[in-house]
């Protein structure tokens, strides 16, 4: 283990070198930490998804939902890192694959034919957007993809802090959701498409945002999840897996120190400590 | 990367369930017996030409009526897995030992409970396309299902998650256990994978024409596809103590990497497969000439065998004794690196190098020293290969204490 932690810091903490944010009424960092400090207010619009220019044109036709949200929100961070896509491992966490893609399948599955086309199924891996990442940027490193359901953006941070702190690497994080069509929308009622993307380096620079630490043996707590005081920035946070990470970056973007509990696994949430750089 | 020498961790307890065997005793008999439990496949109503790994009677398997919203194939299967060799056992001490919140949860499946929507696609609404009511989409579809049903199953409140990256998934299991133990975060934590039959892999692989029509064949001249199979294979991890039995089972290496070259096809030169193995000798510190016996990944396509044999033969040469096990349990997908670490475990601590099943002309492209026959031989140190769609690559080094 390459970590040593400072005697007067949290033992496991990594700095914030870049932030990509892509959802409703977010189109990004730049555009949605203004929202999150007060400096303008939000205001709720459907999600827009930029075409993956990063891919080769016939991928990029068939590039899905899931596809187009993480290489955006990726993509943002690494260029606000300043650091080289192809050398960053990665965390994937998702609440679920292609929706649109699982909804075909299951629909030819019921019928009378059963015939799949090859794209869709190996597009229906969990693991599809961070497969594309890595063709896209040519990264060859570790990517970790990960499903907590509701918690996904509190295990992805999880999964990257250690990562980030345990090998002594930065690391691309990224986090995203999207929706279900009918009739799975019914039972899993995402209204919207949302990513978050950060990444994570174990040492300060002059790009470092904030800094992420938390208490390796009191993380876990069962106090009450942070929310949001904007009725709207709040009603996001609870509409979609993803947003449950708002809490943090209004912290970052006001460039606060606090202590913030994140929604994580019931009973428990999952506390973090973030200061300014 | 995966650069650095790793703690050894303690393997205390293991437990694999397949289409060989419920549990250990069975698993071991069949791999030394050679019997394998592939059969023409009466999945469901399925309708393809193909041979599957079904484990038998998971139909009949009962969740305790707490846990009776989870019910669906993929945690019958879990459950069932969960009740061999006393593994629940061991976690429960493990928890009273380190902490509930201290025991961590990472396991690997590719499809979850997708079956149960497929089952409810056959149910919706004809006026207005609903899906039934009885049909619960967080407790058995959602990917993070098997993590919570084993969570409350083992009533555990440490970390969690599923680790999701189709073929690799419950190889990769051991690296992010591996990284949370190491931060501190966690004393224990428990890894494997769980993937059940359904018709999209049945139907997907069939469009991908990697589906072989009789039991597969890895590295055979004449190896035409995978046969899919189903399992449920779990580990206990721990920090190793300073005193053990010769043959207790340790973790000594991980190796971890991404293809960055196509969705559904390996590196023609398994250069992504490659970095994996080199990852996970280096952090084991161990050279090529230490591994005694590697458990390959070995479809039985014809490509991914082509390039798993660049890979090997570039790191170990081609005299390293090495099988897939896939002959004899199919391809169990996100199981397979979980049901593959079970089997290293076994063959270190029982002395058996398991033989391929099926194969009878090795394919004189493929230069390996692959073993046609089981071997009665002593196995210091094993590495196990999973690869997987979207180019994702984990190689896990295994040893005996002693």
């Amino acid at each position: 283990m390459t970590h040593s932690p400072d005697h007067d810091t949290p033992p496991l903490a990594a700095y914030v070198e870049g932030i990509g944010l892509l959802g409703p009424g977010f189109s990004s960092w730049a555009q949605g930490r203004q929202c999150l400090d007060g400096s303008v207010p939000y205001e709720a619009a459907r999600c827009v998804l930029p075409s993956p220019m990063s891919l080769p044109s016939a991928e990029r036709r068939r590039a899905g939902a899931v596809v187009k949200v993480s290489l955006a929100v990726g993509q943002e961070a690494v260029e606000a890192s300043g650091l080289a896509a192809r050398d960053l491992p990665s965390v994937f966490s998702s609440s679920s694959g292609d929706a649109v893609n699982c909804h075909e399948i299951c629909s030819a599955l019921a019928s009378g034919d059963r015939l799949i086309s090859p794209t869709r199924f190996h597009n229906s891996v969990h693991n599809a957007s961070s497969g594309y990442w890595s063709i896209s940027s040519g990264a060859m490193a570790s990517s970790s993809v990960l499903c907590a359901r509701d918690a996904g953006f509190a295990a992805g941070l999880l999964e990257a802090l250690t990562q980030c702190a345990v090998e002594g690497t930065p690391v691309l994080l990224v986090v995203y959701d999207t929706e279900y069509p009918q009739p799975l929308h019914a039972k899993r009622q995402i209204p919207d498409t949302m990513g978050i993307a950060m990444i994570l380096a174990p040492r300060r620079s002059e790009r470092s945002l904030a800094r992420i630490g938390l208490d390796g043996t009191a993380f876990l707590t069962p106090a009450a999840a942070d929310t949001m005081a904007d009725p709207a920035l709040e009603a996001l946070r609870q509409a979609i897996p993803v947003a449950r990470a708002l809490p943090l970056l209004g912290a970052i973007a006001k460039r606060e120190a606090r202590s913030i509990a994140l929604a994580y696994l019931d009973p428990l949430q999952f506390t973090v400590e973030v200061a300014p750089c | 990367m995966d650069g650095h020498p790793l703690n050894p961790l303690w393997i205390p307890h293991f437990t694999a369930t397949s289409a060989i065997g419920r549990g250990l005793a069975q698993t071991l008999d069949a791999l030394r017996g050679r019997r394998g439990g592939l059969a023409p496949c009466t999945f469901d109503t399925v309708d393809l030409p193909t041979f599957v790994g079904e484990v038998p009677d998971v139909d009949s398997v009962r969740l305790p009526a707490q846990l009776a919203a989870f019910d669906c194939r993929n945690n019958r299967l879990a459950f069932l897995g969960l009740a061999q060799d006393g593994f629940t056992d061991a976690v429960d001490r493990a928890a009273r030992k380190y902490g509930r919140r201290r025991v961590g949860i990472f396991l690997g499946t590719s499809t979850s409970g997708i079956y149960q929507t497929e089952l409810a696609y056959r149910r919706r609404d004809a006026a207005d396309g609903s899906l039934p009511a009885d049909f619960a989409y967080a407790t058995t579809h959602n990917t993070f299902s098997l993590a919570d049903f084993v969570r409350q199953s083992l009533d555990l409140e440490g970390p969690a998650t599923v680790i999701s990256s189709a073929c690799s998934s419950s190889a990769k299991v051991f690296a992010s256990a591996r990284r949370m133990m190491a931060a501190g975060l966690i004393d224990a934590a428990v890894v494997g994978g769980v993937d059940s039959l359904c018709l999209t892999t049945l139907y997907g692989f069939n469009s991908l024409g990697l589906m072989s029509s009789q039991a597969c064949r890895p590295f055979d001249a004449a190896r035409d596809g995978i046969s899919i199979g189903e399992a449920a294979a779990f580990a206990l991890l721990e920090r190793a103590p300073a005193h053990l039995d010769a043959d207790a089972v340790l973790l000594l290496g991980v190796g971890e990497s991404s293809d960055a070259y196509h969705m559904s096809s390996p590196h023609q030169d398994g250069l992504g497969a490659r970095i994996a193995m080199e990852s996970a000798l280096a952090m084991a510190q161990l050279d090529a000439a230490d591994i005694d016996y590697i458990n390959l990944h070995g479809t039985a396509t014809p490509s991914n065998d082509v390039a798993e044999t660049k890979a090997v033969t570039a790191v170990f040469g081609t005299g390293t004794p090495c099988s897939s096990t896939k002959g004899a349990t199919g391809h169990t997908l996100g199981a397979a690196g979980g049901l593959e670490a079970v089997i290293c475990a076994l063959a270190l601590r029982h002395a058996v190098m398991p033989g391929g099943m099926n194969t009878s002309q090795l394919d004189p492209l493929l230069p390996l020293n692959y073993l046609l026959e089981s071997r009665e031989q002593p196995v210091r140190r094993a590495l196990s290969n999973s690869f997987g769609f979207g180019g994702t690559n984990c190689s896990l080094i295994f040893g005996r204490a002693g």
